[in-house]
């Protein structure tokens, strides 16, 4: 008890503290800013614009290796960027431009066509995912989607080689067989990341409509004929 | 326990120069008298707390910015130094309060979570709504239970728009103003939306008890059969193969909505109109959108080296040479007239 009060004297004055209205309590509590070397670190202004590029083309570059051997990793999602997804979109529309049946009027799908299709496409099924209840951000699943559509652009290209050695019923089942297998490929790839994200049990859900999207293109890529 | 401006550094025990938050200015004190014994415990509280945290330090930078250029300008403002400040601190605060309103606008209509809960599907459910938009039910005397989600129909009509694709592709269609593209998306999409507003308004006048959700979904789910006919009939050009599945395949459908439309309606001409329009108007786009991108193939097969199909049926080419013919004989009389 005589401990007890011995320790409790020094705190003994305190028990009763009030702070009257009469004295203004006042002062303001700044946090000093840290050092500023920090700001240097990360600023990128000042260094050769050569540095820049090779520093974006290095991680998109990264990413197309991502989609070559998908596995479930995450540095797809960490740093997103749509570079990849541009510059995919745009080689994809410039090769399918220029190709149909007749071609006065409609050259087969456009420029502007294939560019609405796979911004409104990937719009759309990130909405989807969202919707269903995914984890995954915005501008992520758009990453995701544009750099998955990386074995159709291949497979593009493939095509365009067969079709300089003629139209035939051969060619054309080369070209089904190579469409559809980077179909698969994509939709694996896409699958890979974005799967990871849902409730186990929607995943179904979500994947059918990717599975449309990539069937759409594999079907604009088939069906691509050149013009005379 | 006041604190005056510049005693806070010489305290004993090293008083607040050591810092404790890194990063940009801006403090975050939270008044403990002012907390209710619940606060925490609920979302609204907490929001709340936040929400007066972000005005407070808005308030802060708004006041560290003020002094900082009444401390830059000197002691001794001059005209100038008045109108600058004063300007300033006029733009940044219009600047900040039409942020603060433009987020809330945009809170408010572009929260996609508006639209989430009719997306709460499990796959099985859609599975079996599929296979039950072909049953027709039939108890009509007791109101129907149709499901309000709108996962199923969004992704039928996104398939419709791509086997209207492969069809319009393989029939080598021309569209002079627009693209392929836009045209199927808009012919799906202005069907399903159009026809069930158009019926639900219908239902309105006629006091059906259906809801434009629940229409959307009926019509959506509606849309199965047409798939699957057209996914049969693009590929294999037979008509009375055509005629058989519209007639079955259609028509299973159709009976599905309309059975689920005549428990909802009361008296029988109200019954007439709206099931014989709904009637009506899906098996005439199921027509429709066969016909329209088949009677071009049968023209062009016979013109163009396409793929390996069976030609069927007339040809429509007579018609082009005959105007063709014409329109060289005419040709040539006038220049002979000249």
């Amino acid at each position: 008890m005589a401990s007890d009060e011995e320790t409790s004297r020094p705190f003994a004055g305190l028990s009763n503290v009030s702070i009257s209205e009469e004295i203004p309590v006042e002062g303001d509590i700044t946090v000093p800013t840290g050092p500023s070397t920090r700001d240097d670190e990360f600023s990128t202004l000042d260094e050769p614009v050569k540095e820049t590029v090779l520093r974006d083309l290095r991680a998109v570059g990264k990413k197309f290796i991502h989609v070559m051997y998908p596995k479930r990793s995450s540095a797809l999602l960490r740093d997103w960027d749509l570079w990849g997804p541009l510059l995919l979109c745009v080689t994809l529309a410039l090769l399918l431009q220029g190709g149909a049946a007749d071609s006065d009027d409609q050259g087969g799908p456009q420029f502007a066509e294939v560019f609405v299709i796979i911004w409104f496409g990937s719009i759309v099924i990130t909405l989807n995912s969202k919707l269903l209840g995914g984890t995954i951000s915005f501008f992520q699943s758009l990453c995701v989607l544009g750099y998955c559509i990386m074995p159709l652009t291949l497979a593009l290209v493939v095509c365009r080689i067969i079709l300089l050695g003629g139209t035939g019923i051969v060619s054309f089942s080369v070209r089904l067989a190579v469409v559809t297998a980077s179909f698969g490929w994509s939709t694996f790839a896409s699958t890979a990341f974005l799967a990871d994200s849902q409730l186990s049990n929607r995943k179904a859900l979500v994947i059918y409509p990717v599975f449309l999207f990539y069937f759409v293109i594999g079907w604009m890529i088939l069906t691509f004929s050149p013009g005379n | 326990m006041s604190a005056g401006p510049g005693g806070r550094n010489s305290e004993p025990w090293g008083g607040f120069d050591e810092p404790l938050i890194q990063g940009s200015g801006g403090s975050a004190v939270i008044d403990m008298e002012n907390m209710d014994d619940t606060s925490g415990s609920s979302f609204e509280d907490v929001g709340e707390m936040h929400q007066r945290m972000k005005e407070e330090e808005e308030v802060s930078e708004e006041a560290a910015a003020a002094e900082d250029d009444g401390a830059d300008d000197g002691e001794f403002l001059g005209m100038k130094g008045i109108k600058g400040q004063l300007g300033r601190q006029v733009a940044d605060e219009v600047w900040q309060a039409g942020k603060r309103q433009a987020s809330k606008a945009f809170n408010l209509y572009a929260n996609i979570d508006i639209l989430r809960p009719y997306f709460d599907v499990e796959p099985s459910q859609v599975r079996s709504r599929l296979v039950d938009s072909m049953v027709p039910v039939r108890l009509i005397t007791f109101p129907q239970k149709v499901a309000g989600e709108l996962y199923g129909p969004l992704m039928l009509v996104f398939t419709l728009v791509a086997i209207l694709l492969h069809g319009m592709k393989t029939s080598g269609t021309v569209i002079r103003e627009g693209t392929l593209m836009g045209t199927a998306i808009g012919t799906c999409f202005g069907y399903w939306l159009g026809v069930s507003s158009f019926i639900f308004f219908l239902a309105y006048l006629v006091n059906a008890q259906i809801t434009l959700l629940q229409m959307l979904s009926l019509l959506g789910y509606g849309l199965f059969g047409h798939c699957v006919v057209l996914l049969v009939t693009y590929n294999i050009h037979f008509h009375s193969l055509f005629y058989g599945l519209w007639l079955l395949i259609g028509g299973l459908s159709t009976l599905r909505m309309v059975a689920v439309l005549l428990s909802r309606t009361v008296g029988q001409t109200p019954r007439l109109l709206l099931c014989g329009t709904l009637a009506l108007l899906h098996m005439s786009f199921l027509l429709y959108l066969h016909f329209s991108y088949h009677r071009i193939v049968e023209g062009l097969l016979d013109s163009l080296e396409g793929p390996a199909l069976a030609p069927m049926g007339r040809v429509a080419r007579d018609v082009h040479e005959v105007t063709l013919n014409l329109s060289s004989s005419s040709l040539g009389t006038l220049l002979r007239a000249h």
